[in-house]
């Protein structure tokens, strides 16, 4: 078998889902982990200074370019995916199976996955492209001059309900996604050890609650002004 | 249980062909026996519709035991019907109360393509089976089956899998119409014995080629194939499948 093939098979192409899909989860742990800085209420020093270290580093720029490709890949391979897989049954039923066996999120990997997408637009507009490209506000920290993205996150939030509720409901897509995500990834990627099963349904259960909530926590303290 | 006789209404699909374009038809039965199979309630529609000099529903039947995998009717939205770990021919009709309405369709998948109302053509696992579903073994006496050691786990797990009755409820039941179960039960069955190792490389890639030739789609690990499967066949066999497969791909000498 050539190599092409391994990947383009039905069972190769889900690997790769399950790779890039696992690869997220762990830039997901590094970013709700540098953002938690702004719940440091120092002004966003710390938070600042996180990002100006992702920004100038050569380690996480790299990856940063892995990280696009990542995501591109895992957007194009379950697009694809669907559409395939919705096409293997021309003639639907006409009584619907429903809830009756599986769960309507791990059904909706697609919808969900989309919505993410959508969600991803915003936010890459909203932060990577100002701080990247357009260039944001010059901020002084112990004299040296930071990029201010902890003031460019308090200008879209406060004052932003409708953009704060967008990223509440980008953090429910991401917990629904993550939910059925995070353990099918390792089922895909061949893991049919009960012991290691069970621990990664619990760790895949909590992780789609914690870092969803985490996450959405941000946009609301800025709004409540709870962070200032 | 009180024994109980029903009034039905039965909606079925028929459809003369595989080119033609089907429909539905609804169907009064009465006097139905709680202590009928759901395929002899069939039976005395069909001997009804013969007396009308109508045309009997065609349908997927054997050994009405739940043990061939030929009855696949797809009841009310789910495979073999509402009972868990059961086959149609095996649900009974005191599953149903007088006046319910129940809708009977085919197995819907491409790669099982209607033969006539509610018989699929399912030769594609034939030929899953074909690409790699067995063992080669050289002609002479059988040796002793103590000769080689299973371990009593191993030995119960392939069971398991090998408990498989072909059905593809699995297929039926799947949004994405994959044959991921039955493949993966398959292979396991073979990939858990001493007997199985020699050829589980190429099992496994061309039990999948084959499975990706015939049009089944790929396997999203919702659940819903494990949950109908009248032979309780675990979705942990998928998994296997997915490791015995990648595993093969990339140890390949060529």
């Amino acid at each position: 078998m050539k190599w092409s093939e391994l990947f383009t098979s039905s069972v190769g192409k889900k690997w790769i889902m399950g790779l890039t899909g696992i690869f997220l989860v762990l830039f997901l742990v590094v970013h709700v982990g540098l953002n938690a800085c702004i719940f440091a209420m120092d002004g966003g020093v710390m938070f600042n200074k996180a990002a100006h270290f992702m920004g100038s580093n050569a380690v996480p720029r790299i990856l940063e370019v892995g990280l696009f490709a990542g995501i591109i890949l895992h957007m194009l391979q379950g697009w694809a995916l669907e559409l395939s897989n919705r096409a293997a049954r021309k003639k639907g039923y006409a009584v619907p199976m429903g809830n009756k066996g599986s769960k309507w999120y791990s059904r909706s990997m697609g919808l969900l996955g989309t919505l993410l997408f959508l969600f991803l637009v915003m936010h890459i507009s909203h932060f990577w492209v100002p701080s990247r490209i357009t260039g944001l506000e010059p901020v002084l920290i112990d004299g040296k001059e930071y990029h201010n993205l902890y003031g460019e996150m308090l200008q879209v939030f406060q004052g932003n309900l409708a953009v704060v509720l967008l990223y509440v409901l980008g953090c429910f897509a991401l917990a629904w996604h993550l939910l059925h995500g995070f353990q099918s990834a390792f089922r895909t990627l061949g893991l049919t050890n009960g012991r290691y099963l069970a621990l990664v349904e619990s760790a895949g259960v909590l992780f789609s609650v914690i870092i969803p909530l985490v996450f959405a926590l941000m946009p609301v303290c800025m709004y409540m002004g709870w962070i200032k | 249980m009180q024994h109980y006789t029903m009034n039905l209404t039965l909606k079925v699909w028929r459809q003369k062909n595989a080119s033609d374009k089907g429909h539905f038809e609804t169907y009064p039965v009465k006097n139905i026996s709680s202590e009928m199979s759901f395929l002899e309630m069939i039976d005395v529609l069909n001997e009804q519709l013969i007396k009308e000099g109508k045309e009997p529903i065609a349908f997927d039947h054997d050994c009405r035991e739940g043990i061939c995998g030929m009855c696949s009717m797809y009841i009310n939205g789910r495979p073999h019907g509402p009972w868990q770990h059961n086959t149609t021919c095996q649900l009974h009709m005191r599953a149903y109360q007088d006046g319910d309405t129940i809708v009977v369709e085919p197995w819907r998948a491409n790669a099982f393509p209607v033969v006539k109302d509610l018989m699929v053509d399912r030769s594609a696992f034939d030929r899953i089976i074909q690409a790699g579903g067995y063992i080669s073994v050289n002609t002479g006496n059988a040796v002793d089956a103590n000769s080689t050691p299973v371990e009593k786990e191993k030995a119960d797990e392939a069971f398991a899998a090998a408990a498989c009755i072909g059905c593809g409820a699995c297929v039926a039941a799947c949004k994405n119409s994959s044959a991921m179960l039955f493949v993966g039960a398959k292979v396991s069955h073979l990939a858990l014995l001493p007997q199985g190792a020699p050829e589980r490389k190429n099992r496994a890639m061309n039990m999948v080629a084959q499975m990706d030739r015939e049009g089944f789609g790929a396997c999203t690990n919702t659940g819903a194939c494990e949950a109908v499967c009248p032979k309780g066949i675990s979705i942990e066999n998928i998994a296997r499948l997915n490791r015995e497969y990648m595993m093969a791909g990339l140890t390949e000498d060529k």
